[in-house]
């Protein structure tokens, strides 16, 4: 609990957070800048799961566990996607999103 | 009386179409033919060792003649409605398997004369072999469905044997109609065998034909359209019966048959699978004369009296001996259905039932002969025509003398086989009805009449000089003449009636001698008449073709039934029916699926811009969607 | 105080967030997000989940703003300046995230929220505790996948960031 905070407040920040984050990731031209958005968003969702556990539930632990859980998926992401952005850079040596559209139709 | 081994007759036969099928490529022809004779040797054997303990062992029960059954559950549908497979043996059953296997083994040793030489030589002998083993399930069913399925199975082996000198055109047409004919009308005899389960509730051939039973007991308890559906249901079987025994109007097929080998239409459309409709008949006779008294008898009766003269009239006129033989096939199965039709159940009122049995194996016996004696002129002279043939009594004396017992046993000249039979079916159609009595006897007189035509037209008329000699057949062939001969000659002093019965008791038969002289009279004179007008070349028959002139025509044409049958499926049916159906089939049952195909494919070309591939488009399209419907939860809660 | 700590954290989780996603300049972007990560790890510590907190550090700053260094640094010159969006897309995008926000502050305002007043601490022992107890409510098995994902994402970031080069010796060109 932070003294003279509510829950509210808390979770106002994290939203603006997330649309910053959704923002982001709609314009941004570059596969990394993109990766930067993803984590944003994670992070708003994170601390919503630990400020609810701790407002709202606090003899429980079950949302701080999701957000060890969340950070370790982010992790993962993570290392997943900076592979596949070097891989790229190797094969087509761009990383702008324009030059990653050969799936369409 | 144990019966379990009967199972082997329709069997073996069988396993030697397997072997001989399976392996056509890799088996020398001299032993495929020797395989299949030996196979059918054994057959013929446990058929003759069955026929002698049915009927002089173990058959009799207190003087009945009784049915054994050995059969197991195929498929089960309800309690009492189930499909079995098994044998049935009674009288007729026997004396069916007696007649298969002589004239089926003949035919065997025959080919391997005829036969030699030829590139399918294997391939013939293993569709002989199915076509014995099908023959044998059919007479051995034990119910509808059972004999349903061999009537099928010999269609399809009479359709490839029919068509197996398959590069020949003429050929492939006259299997297909054969098949596609007998098809048709087996479409009836499938929808009686379902009227009759779905009302009688079995198939089972005992429980169908008990005279005490419910199904006979019962049959006005449903009708339609004025007759019991039972009757209804006979009627239907009996149109695939027709069929297959090409009676009227649904005979065309026979006489193209004759496009195949001779020995298959002496075995398959002379003696044996054509009978199958009077088998039938035969096999439900119970039900035939017992339901509506015997309504769909009667049409059995007139059906037979018509083809038989129908097709008689038309033989006169024909020059291709094979096709007097069928359409001669035709009159006489005609006169067995004839005989059936005026028949009765119990004791002498019988004599129709056994008539027509006994017809049937006399029939066999100088019909097959026939044809193979047809199959061996033409053998020797390599033409179909009678006007090829003449004189040839001084090269084939076998061949002649067995044709002449043959052509004297079908015209009803004592003391030949079809003297015998023939004589009782006209005392049954003299004791119940005059007409078709009389159609009986100027049959006769019109068999004796074209058989002789066609004896003295082969044998005798024109001192015809050939390019190559003409000469005997090999023993092969000949052998089995003899043999069929003896059997035309003697067979009919087979006690029959003591045997065959509808009531299996059995009775004393007595020629009635004033009957016998007409028919004996009328076949005389026939034979006298075709001696005046075909014994030398002149021109007497030619006189007398041109008097009746348009009738003649009309006759040899055969009465136009093929061309009205093509005038109504071509200009009628085809024309006026199945093309406008196909035409809107094409335009717009088809259009309307391409259309709405083409359409689709138009469509996604033209939005498939909105697929642009960019992970943000759709993104940005998923945060929109979700936003719409987040706001619309929100509006449906508030409100 | 910590009500004021509190908004100082939340501005500057705000202002670096958007600094972060409209930066021209690829490693500054990735700079302000470390700022934004730690300004989190903050609200962590003011809510007394200082276990959270230090993951946080060390899992995304240390370990994943690393990464994301490595790659700029890999696939970038540093000084280059990144393309951006159009302006009408930025306007829609931003409408469409204003009107979401929009969305998610009118439900949050609308709910009452059940809140229980509390000063419960968490100590590290109950976390661990938790996280490997088998009892029900234990998460064992989740623990187990999370530590197979693990294992299986290395692989595949290894097997991908090493390219067909190395299997294929033949096709240098690859």
């Amino acid at each position: 609990m932070i003294a003279g905070i509510s829950i509210y407040e808390i979770l106002t920040v994290t939203s603006i957070l997330f649309f910053i984050g959704i923002y982001g990731f709609i314009t941004r031209k570059n596969l990394i800048s993109v990766l930067i958005s993803i984590e944003l968003i994670l992070n708003a969702s994170v601390v919503n799961f630990v400020v609810i556990n701790k407002y709202l539930y606090p003899d429980m632990l079950q949302g701080v566990i999701f957000s060890i859980f969340i950070i370790a998926v982010a992790a993962a992401e993570t290392a997943l996607a900076v592979s596949i952005i070097i891989n790229l850079y190797r094969q087509i040596s761009s990383v702008e999103v324009k030059d990653t559209e050969i799936m369409k139709y | 009386m144990n019966i379990s081994y009967t199972i082997l007759i329709p069997l073996i036969p069988l396993a030697v179409f397997l072997l001989l099928g399976l392996n056509s490529k890799r088996i020398k022809p001299a032993i495929s033919g020797y395989i299949g004779v030996l196979g059918l040797s054994v057959s013929a054997v446990l058929s003759f060792y069955t026929a002698y303990q049915y009927f002089f062992v173990s058959g009799k029960v207190d003087g009945v003649y009784q049915t054994f059954v050995n059969k197991s559950v195929w498929m089960n549908f309800t309690e009492t409605l189930h499909i079995d497979m098994g044998v049935l043996i009674d009288p007729i059953s026997i004396m069916m398997l007696i007649v298969v296997s002589i004239v089926s083994l003949m035919v065997h040793i025959y080919s391997r004369g005829y036969m030699k030489g030829d590139d399918g030589y294997t391939r013939f002998f293993s569709y002989l072999s199915l076509f014995t083993f099908s023959m044998y399930g059919l007479v051995l069913a034990t119910n509808l469905f059972q004999i349903y399925i061999f009537w099928e199975l010999v269609g399809v082996s009479s359709f490839l044997l029919i068509g197996y000198y398959y590069t020949k055109p003429s050929a492939v047409s006259a299997a297909k109609k054969a098949f596609i004919v007998t098809r048709f009308a087996d479409l009836g005899f499938l929808i009686g065998i379902l009227i009759m389960g779905y009302f009688t509730g079995t198939y089972d051939f005992e429980t169908l034909n008990n005279p005490e039973g419910a199904v006979i007991l019962n049959w006005a308890s449903t009708s339609f359209m004025g007759l019991s559906v039972i009757t209804w249901a006979l009627l239907l079987i009996f149109i695939g019966g027709a069929g297959k025994s090409a009676m009227f109007p649904l005979h065309i097929w026979l006489p193209d048959a004759m496009e195949g080998p001779t020995p298959v239409s002496a075995l398959i459309h002379a003696a044996t699978m054509v009978v199958a409709g009077v088998y039938l008949v035969a096999r439900l006779f119970p039900m035939f004369y017992f339901v509506e008294h015997g309504f769909a008898l009667n049409v059995v009766a007139y059906v037979g009296a018509f083809s038989s003269l129908f097709a008689a009239i038309i033989a006169i006129t024909q020059t291709d001996i094979k096709r007097v033989l069928a359409f001669s096939t035709m009159s006489q199965i005609g006169y067995m259905m004839l005989a059936l039709g005026v028949s009765g159940y119990d004791g002498h009122e019988g004599v129709g039932y056994m008539a027509s049995m006994f017809h049937l194996f006399t029939h066999a016996m100088f019909k097959a002969l026939l044809f193979l004696g047809a199959g061996s002129v033409i053998h020797a002279v390599h033409s179909n025509y009678l006007k090829d043939m003449g004189g040839l009594r001084k090269y084939m004396p076998i061949t002649n003398i067995t044709f002449l017992i043959a052509a004297l046993a079908i015209s009803g000249v004592p003391p030949f086989a079809g003297f015998w039979s023939k004589d009782e079916i006209l005392v049954a159609a003299f004791e119940h009805n005059k007409l078709i009595y009389y159609v009986g006897v100027f049959v006769a007189g019109l068999t004796a009449f074209y058989m002789f035509r066609v004896y003295f037209g082969i044998f005798w008329g024109k001192e015809k000089q050939y390019e190559h000699a003409p000469h005997e057949s090999p023993l092969s062939m000949t052998g089995p003449l003899i043999v069929l001969a003896i059997l035309s000659a003697v067979g009919g002093f087979i006690p029959f009636s003591e045997l065959i019965t509808p009531d299996r008791i059995g009775f004393e038969a007595h020629l009635n001698y004033p009957l016998a002289a007409i028919a004996t009279g009328v076949g005389l004179i026939g034979i006298v008449l075709a001696w005046v007008f075909y014994k030398k070349e002149n021109s007497l028959s030619d006189k007398y073709a041109l008097a009746f002139g348009p009738f003649y025509r009309w006759a040899s044409d055969k009465f136009y039934i093929d061309e009205i049958y093509l005038f109504i499926t071509k200009k009628i049916i085809f024309k006026h029916i199945s093309a406008p159906i196909a035409k809107f089939d094409k335009k717009y049952v088809d259009g309307t699926m391409e259309g709405i195909g083409n359409k689709t494919v138009l469509i996604s070309k033209a939005i498939k811009g909105i697929q642009s591939g960019k992970v943000q488009d759709y993104a940005f399209s998923f945060v929109m969607g979700a936003v719409i419907i987040a706001l619309v939860f929100i509006y449906l809660w508030t409100n | 105080m910590e009500k004021y700590i509190f908004y100082i954290l939340s501005v500057i989780i705000i202002a670096f967030a958007v600094a972060s996603v409209s930066s021209r300049k690829m490693l500054r972007s990735v700079i302000y997000l470390l700022f934004v990560l730690c300004g989190i790890a903050g609200i962590y510590f003011l809510i007394d989940y200082n276990f959270l907190a230090a993951i946080q550090l060390t899992v995304y700053a240390g370990g994943i703003i690393v990464l994301i260094i490595f790659s700029v640094l890999l696939v970038h010159h540093i000084e280059m300046e990144l393309e951006m969006a159009k302006p009408l897309r930025k306007v829609l995008t931003g409408l469409l995230c204003l009107l979401g926000l929009g969305v998610f502050l009118y439900t949050i305002y609308n709910n009452d929220f059940n809140v229980v007043e509390n000063n419960v601490t968490t100590s590290t022992a109950d976390i661990g505790a938790k996280l490997l107890s088998y009892d029900a409510g234990g998460f064992i098995l989740p623990f187990e996948v999370i530590s197979l994902l693990l294992l299986a994402s290395m692989i595949g970031a290894i097997v991908i960031a090493k390219g067909r080069k190395l299997n294929d010796k033949n096709n240098e060109a690859l």
